[in-house]
């Protein structure tokens, strides 16, 4: 036990409590003029606006996609179940370049009809921010949902259905409640990834401040020349993530209440 | 008990690891300095980093080089200077404006007679130009093009890059030497930064890529990243002559090989080399030889000219992070509009 | 809602996220393989691939020896304090990466709590044991991750018996545990090398981003498209090569997955 908690201390406690320690350096009004700065507050909006919209669209999708990997059967499944893992295993950097041949400028995907132009180049917009986003939280509710899925009883699905109540009933009433946790744990997590991301984005979305520009490339950018600013925004992340697991957990806590009795 | 024990072998064997992890490191590092074989360390600026590699190769073929070898980190010119100041290892730098190498002699970690060097401590030259796409459909020729609705301009951030100095500098003067009083020129780059500038990335090279992946229809940039990036451009008439600096670093070990570096980069060979890859030499012969190539414009300014009264006081005045012109221009960007 | 409206859904949006976007970046990197050659051969990447490799065999091992006894620690001992261990040692998973790099810097910089080391020569930060450091933080979790569960569901049983057999702590491990979780332990490692070989924030504000010296591969990437005037080839080239290990990592982690997620 010893060695466990020297080990975390040295590594993971004292430099985050450094951090902690750095943003006091100018006391609580130099630390609230850093983090109520227009700059800094318009990043942390942007990064908040976009983790959840993208983490919203992974969790429906991520649904989906787990349902169709447990229930469905077709040629290539097995595969298509692997390649769910891939942002996990892909450096963050190399995922920007990889959203960047599809969506960037020589992008295949440009038409234009008459005077309708589409393109689908979104680099240096925030829909660079919002794919890149998707991309590298794919894995986390897909794979929180598949084993709870696994678990799930289908026969009261197939009693529902034999009682007449529609697909649709059938997944809201019986199968929801029952993936909840799964989808909330994997949401949780996502949005954790979301927020901190930088790898993938910083390529691709042109990093402009008050327009694409996300918290973790501001503190990113500020920490060479302001380290006692930056560590007062860094302690605003922490405490956005924080929040966000520990009310995530509540929730979770809350919807599996009834499971221990 | 038995698992007490584990635990602390354990912990012993990981300790150990690490330990030795971290030694073979360092040693690694340390081994090549121990050989006979010297290693410097540069920090540049992001741009040179193509002729600067090319650069110290030729250096090496030199008999004054042949023993010296040369780690180089590139990055954001004033982004790179708070780094050496951080400890980011240095035995000289060439960074590209006065006020980052002010900081560092500020701080100690380059003598404050740097600039009494050959050509002032200035290793090579350039000029700010706008880059343009193939055609110039928006016809940009001067600054006030520039505020024109419609035109996108791409630049850096100036409190990461150094060419955005440069730039932001150049286009007050202009105004100022179009008769604009201060006060207009100072709304000037304020409507610019509103209206016109798309983006502002870390460092100039960020900023050409940008440029080229089909973002803005100026660029904003040093003459050398306009013939490198095969960018056609035209260089207003009113414009800055850049100055790039080299300084050796206080602390050093090796100030006499660093000096032979430096050295070797204002000799004609090497300045011919700078010419040819698009940078202004400084050495007289390389500039008679490459005049055709670089003209000098009527309005071309320096930094010491009496509108910007020199580093210091530009550095005061324009790029204060708590308060100067530009950090109220950035400031205002973020107020909403209605 | 239809079978096939939700396999059309599901296929539709990883084709677009996913699948769509990998096959255009292999299409990139095919269109000019000689510059994707010239970019992967060129020393200064050949040593940024060893670097990473370096780094994250270090980290393994060390979260590998950790990730054990914690997983031990956790389940086995009886040492209050244990959920509050459980929840440290998944931190660095919640952690942006620009905020584990600048904990170091914080931590280890000239001006930080231990920065004695940085400014008598034994250079932490903006040199290699900065780049140890960070990834061994945000490798932290994953082994001992696998292990825990693994361990509970083991139970203690064939230990017990062990010890009264007469078998000796060290023993006991050797022979009965650390069989018992082998498989979660190489699971565990191997998500740790994706981790590790992955880490770019963190390392990008430590490292110094010395060309051939601190330059991970991931920054190598980085370096590639900075400096590319627009020709991507270089940067698409090395990116490949980083993928097919992913790719690699990835068949692996299908293979070597716990049974109980396995379908």
């Amino acid at each position: 036990m010893g060695f466990v908690t020297t080990f975390l201390l040295v590594i993971v406690v004292l430099p985050i409590a450094a951090i902690i320690w750095k943003s006091t350096g100018n006391g609580w009004s130099g630390f609230w003029d850093v983090v109520s700065s227009p700059q800094a507050v318009a990043a942390f909006k942007l990064t908040l606006i976009v983790s959840t919209l993208a983490v919203l669209t992974t969790a429906v999708f991520g649904t989906i996609i787990a349902w169709v990997l447990v229930r469905d059967d077709f040629p290539g499944k097995s595969v298509l179940n692997a390649i769910i893992d891939l942002p996990f295993a892909l450096p963050t950097i190399v995922a920007g370049l990889v959203i960047m041949a599809l969506y960037g400028p020589r992008t295949p995907l440009d038409v234009t009809i008459g005077s309708f132009h589409f393109d689908a180049n979104v680099t240096f917009t925030r829909g660079a921010i919002y794919v890149a986003l998707l991309f590298v939280t794919l894995p986390f509710v897909v794979r929180t949902v598949q084993p709870v899925l696994i678990e799930l009883d289908e026969e009261l699905e197939d009693a529902s259905k034999s009682l007449g109540a529609s697909n649709f009933q059938t997944f809201r009433r019986i199968v929801l409640p029952g993936i909840l946790p799964g989808i909330l744990s994997g949401v949780a997590m996502a949005f954790a990834r979301a927020v901190g991301e930088i790898g993938a984005i910083v390529l691709i979305a042109g990093n402009l401040p008050f327009k694409t520009e996300v918290a973790s490339i501001h503190l990113f950018y500020r920490i060479e020349q302001d380290p006692e600013g930056s560590a007062a925004i860094a302690v605003v992340l922490l405490v956005i993530s924080f929040s966000v697991l520990l009310g995530i957990g509540a929730l979770r806590w809350f919807v599996t209440r009834h499971e221990r009795g | 008990m038995g698992r007490k024990k584990l635990v602390w072998i354990s912990a012993v064997l990981a300790a150990l690891v690490a330990a030795a992890a971290g030694a073979a490191a360092t040693t690694a590092e340390k081994g090549s300095r121990a050989s006979k074989a010297v290693t410097l360390n540069l920090v540049a600026y992001s741009t040179p980093r193509p002729v600067l590699t090319r650069l110290i190769e030729e250096f090496r073929k030199t008999p004054a080089g042949s023993d010296i070898n040369i780690r180089a980190s590139y990055g954001a010119s004033s982004a790179q200077g708070q780094a050496v100041a951080n400890g980011l290892p240095a035995d000289g730098v060439i960074l590209n404006t006065g006020n980052d190498i002010n900081d560092l002699v500020d701080k100690g970690l380059i003598n404050k007679n740097w600039d009494k060097q050959s050509y002032n401590g200035v290793v090579w030259n350039s000029v700010v130009v706008f880059g343009l796409r193939n055609g110039n459909p928006k016809k940009v020729k001067g600054w006030n093009d520039l505020t024109k609705p419609g035109v996108g301009v791409v630049t850096v951030n100036p409190f990461t890059g150094g060419i955005a100095k440069w730039n932001i500098l150049s286009g007050y003067v202009a105004q100022r030497k179009l008769g604009k009083t201060e006060k207009q020129a100072i709304a000037y780059l304020q409507k610019f930064y509103k209206s016109n500038v798309v983006s502002q990335d870390s460092s100039g090279s960020n900023a050409t890529n940008t440029f080229l992946s089909g973002k803005g229809d100026v660029l904003l940039t040093f003459e050398s990243e306009a013939i490198n990036g095969k960018i056609p451009y035209v260089i207003p008439r009113q414009t800055m002559l850049i100055d790039v600096y080299i300084a050796a670093i206080e602390k050093s070990q090796y100030k006499t090989e660093w000096n032979a570096f430096s050295r070797y980069l204002k000799t004609y060979p090497a300045q011919k080399i700078l010419a040819e890859n698009g940078y202004r030499p400084v050495d007289k012969k390389a500039i008679a030889e490459f005049r055709s190539k670089y003209p000098v414009r009527a309005g071309e300014t320096k930094i010491t000219d009496k509108l910007l009264g020199g580093w210091r006081a530009v550095d005061k005045k324009w790029f204060d992070p708590n308060k100067s012109v530009m950090q109220q221009i950035e400031q205002s960007l973020g107020v909403p509009t209605g | 809602m239809g079978k096939w409206s939700l396999r059309v859904a599901a296929l539709g949006y990883l084709s677009l996220i996913l699948l769509g976007p990998l096959a255009m970046m292999v299409w990139r990197t095919a269109e000019d393989l000689d510059g994707a050659w010239a970019a992967i051969s060129d020393p200064d990447t050949i040593a940024a691939f060893k670097l990473t490799l370096t780094v994250t065999a270090i980290a393994v091992v060390v979260n590998t020896i950790f990730g054990i006894i914690c997983g031990l620690v956790i389940v086995r001992g009886n040492i209050p304090g244990r959920g509050f261990l459980n929840a440290f040692v998944d931190l660095p998973l919640s952690l942006s990466p620009v905020i584990v790099g600048f904990s170091l810097i914080a931590l280890y910089g000239i001006n930080g709590w231990f920065g004695w080391f940085q400014r008598n020569g034994h250079e932490i930060i903006f040199a290699t044991p900065s780049i140890v450091l960070a990834t061994i933080f945000v490798t932290l979790p994953f082994v001992a991750r696998e292990v825990v569960p693994t361990l509970r569901e083991v139970g203690t049983e064939q230990e017990q018996a062990a010890h009264t057999l007469g078998a000796s702590g060290w023993q006991t491990f050797w022979r009965i545990t650390l069989p018992s979780i082998r498989w979660a332990v190489v699971y565990g490692v191997v998500l740790t090398a994706a981790r590790g070989i992955g880490e770019y924030g963190a390392v990008a504000l430590v490292s110094g981003n010395i060309v051939g010296e601190t330059q991970t591969a991931t920054l190598r990437v980085e370096d590639a498209y900075q400096f590319a005037y627009g020709n991507y080839a270089p940067a698409y080239g090395i990116s490949f090569v980083l993928a097919a290990t992913a790719i690699v990592i990835l068949v692996l982690m299908i293979l070597l997955q716990p049974k109980e997620s396995r379908r």
